[in-house]
């Protein structure tokens, strides 16, 4: 959940890379249909972190090893 | 062209832009700072000031345009002691030289401004500002840290920036004042603070508008050090559009405010991840499209080949050929047929030729005993015996009554 934006990173990623595939072409048609598939629940994904995405603030405190990020609840903003 | 010439004869305005090109050939009139006092200050409509710089000597017509104005953090007032920055121009119209103001401070900060130019001259001997210095900025940070006073409309603005434009960003602020004497300390903790941190991506320096005195700790030399010892690239946004601070100089990326830092950290918006997904999905369509019909293609085509292929037609043909076949068997076998049947005809004749009958027939006979044993030698018989005779036609019975035995 902390580094839901990698796995956005990674899923458009993916996403890409099915894409690609896809385009270059010489697959069987069962292939290039699980490509698609897997290529629609990808994107899908996206959409979905892309929607639901909210800014997380944290702020630094010093703690017993360094600087710990403590998360703000900016509700009371 | 002698001594002896009348002078050169212009025209009012011929002579005037001669003076004007003169002004602007002079170097030390085209950067120039003009201490005095501010009298008849004049803002009409347009937004443009117009002033008078006085001293005990003499006076100076200004003129500061719109622009100018509105970067001021405040404009000076009448009777006011000023250092007045700009260049010296001649307006043509009516003839007059006067001061192109950019900007105009307190006279009491001539000495901070000496203090700033001279410190920026020796950071930037030392190469703390070259541009091979400055460090890319990420396309997609996962974590932004902010350097900034916690309750500041400055903090705000950036939260409101990055949550428009990039919510996937994790937003990591590192507390510190930025007024006053104590600030340079502070900013240059909270900046090795965040540095503590290895997943922060880039670092936003920010703060709001304010007095140059406001903004003064931005220009302090341990602050701009730290802006350039920073391990994360950092994006200064420090004070209005006009505010240069040398931690703007020190910095990767200077952002006019504290707003612009924001949208400078996030060159990549939400909007763009989702119009690049859906530009995926609109490929993955196409795309697919794309490999149903190259499959139909290659479907006909083998289609096509296996029809090509087909043993029907190889079928047919044998069956041809085998009727073919038949009819020349049967025709074959007739002259086959024929031809027995004319040799067996001959070969008839020649066995009737060879034939014993056929011998009878021109009168010799076959002598036989009783038994039907042929008898080739007379000393077989004896008198008396019974012998068959075979005739060409006919048969006798015959008894011997006498021999003659040859003797070989």
């Amino acid at each position: 959940m902390n580094e839901s934006n990698v796995t956005f990173e990674e899923t458009l990623a993916e996403l890409e890379q099915a894409v690609a595939r896809l385009e270059a072409g010489g697959l069987t048609l069962e292939e290039s249909l699980a490509l698609f598939e897997r290529g629609q629940a990808l994107a899908a994904q996206c959409e979905k972190t892309l929607e639901e995405v909210q800014l997380r603030l944290e702020t630094l405190q010093p703690g017993e090893a360094g600087f710990e990020s403590v998360p703000i609840d900016e509700s009371g903003e | 062209m002698g001594a002896m010439d009348a002078p050169t004869r212009w025209t009012v305005g011929e002579i005037t832009r001669y003076v004007r090109r003169l002004f602007e050939l002079d170097y030390r009139l085209q950067e120039l700072e003009v201490e005095g006092e501010i009298s008849d200050l004049r803002i009409p409509g347009s937004g443009h000031a117009y002033f008078t710089l006085k001293d005990t000597d003499a006076q100076l017509r200004c003129v500061m345009w719109r622009t100018a104005v509105q970067a001021q953090v405040r404009m000076p007032e009448h009777g006011e002691k000023v250092i007045a920055r700009g260049r010296m121009g001649v307006y043509e119209a009516s003839g007059q030289y006067q001061l192109y103001c950019d900007q105009l401070y307190p006279a009491g900060q001539g000495d901070l401004h000496a203090r700033f130019e001279a410190l920026k001259a020796k950071l930037e001997a030392e190469g703390l500002f070259d541009q091979d210095r400055k460090r890319p900025i990420p396309e997609l940070p996962h974590v932004i840290g902010v350097v900034t006073s916690p309750s500041t409309a400055a903090l705000q603005d950036v939260l409101n920036v990055l949550k428009r434009r990039y919510p996937l960003a994790r937003v990591v602020l590192s507390p510190t004042t930025v007024q006053g004497d104590g600030a340079p300390p502070q900013i240059v903790a909270a900046l090795e603070a965040i540095n503590t941190q290895t997943d922060v991506d880039v670092v936003l320096l920010v703060r709001g508008g304010g007095s140059l005195e406001d903004l003064w700790c931005f220009n302090d030399e341990r602050v701009a050090r730290a802006v350039t010892a920073s391990r994360i690239p950092v994006i200064s946004g420090v004070g209005h559009e006009i505010d240069f601070t040398l931690a703007d100089f020190a910095a990767d990326l200077r952002a006019p405010t504290p707003s612009a830092a924001a949208e400078l950290a996030t060159p990549v918006t939400i909007d763009d991840l989702a119009e690049a997904v859906l530009e995926n999905r609109r490929l993955l369509g196409e795309y697919l499209s794309g490999a149903v019909s190259e499959n139909r293609r290659r479907l006909d085509q083998l289609a096509y080949t296996l029809q090509y292929l087909s043993p029907r037609g190889k079928i047919d043909s044998a069956r041809q050929s085998i009727d073919q076949l038949s009819v020349r068997a049967d025709s074959a076998m007739h002259r086959l047929l024929e031809l027995r049947r004319a040799k067996l005809a001959g070969t008839r004749r020649a066995l009737d030729a060879i034939s014993p009958l056929s011998t009878l027939s021109r009168g010799y006979a076959i002598v036989s005993d009783q038994a039907g044993q042929v008898i080739g030698n007379a000393g077989n018989v004896s008198p008396g015996n019974l012998i068959n005779v075979q005739l060409h036609r006919g048969r006798l019975t015959a008894e011997v009554i006498k021999q003659e035995v040859d003797n070989e």
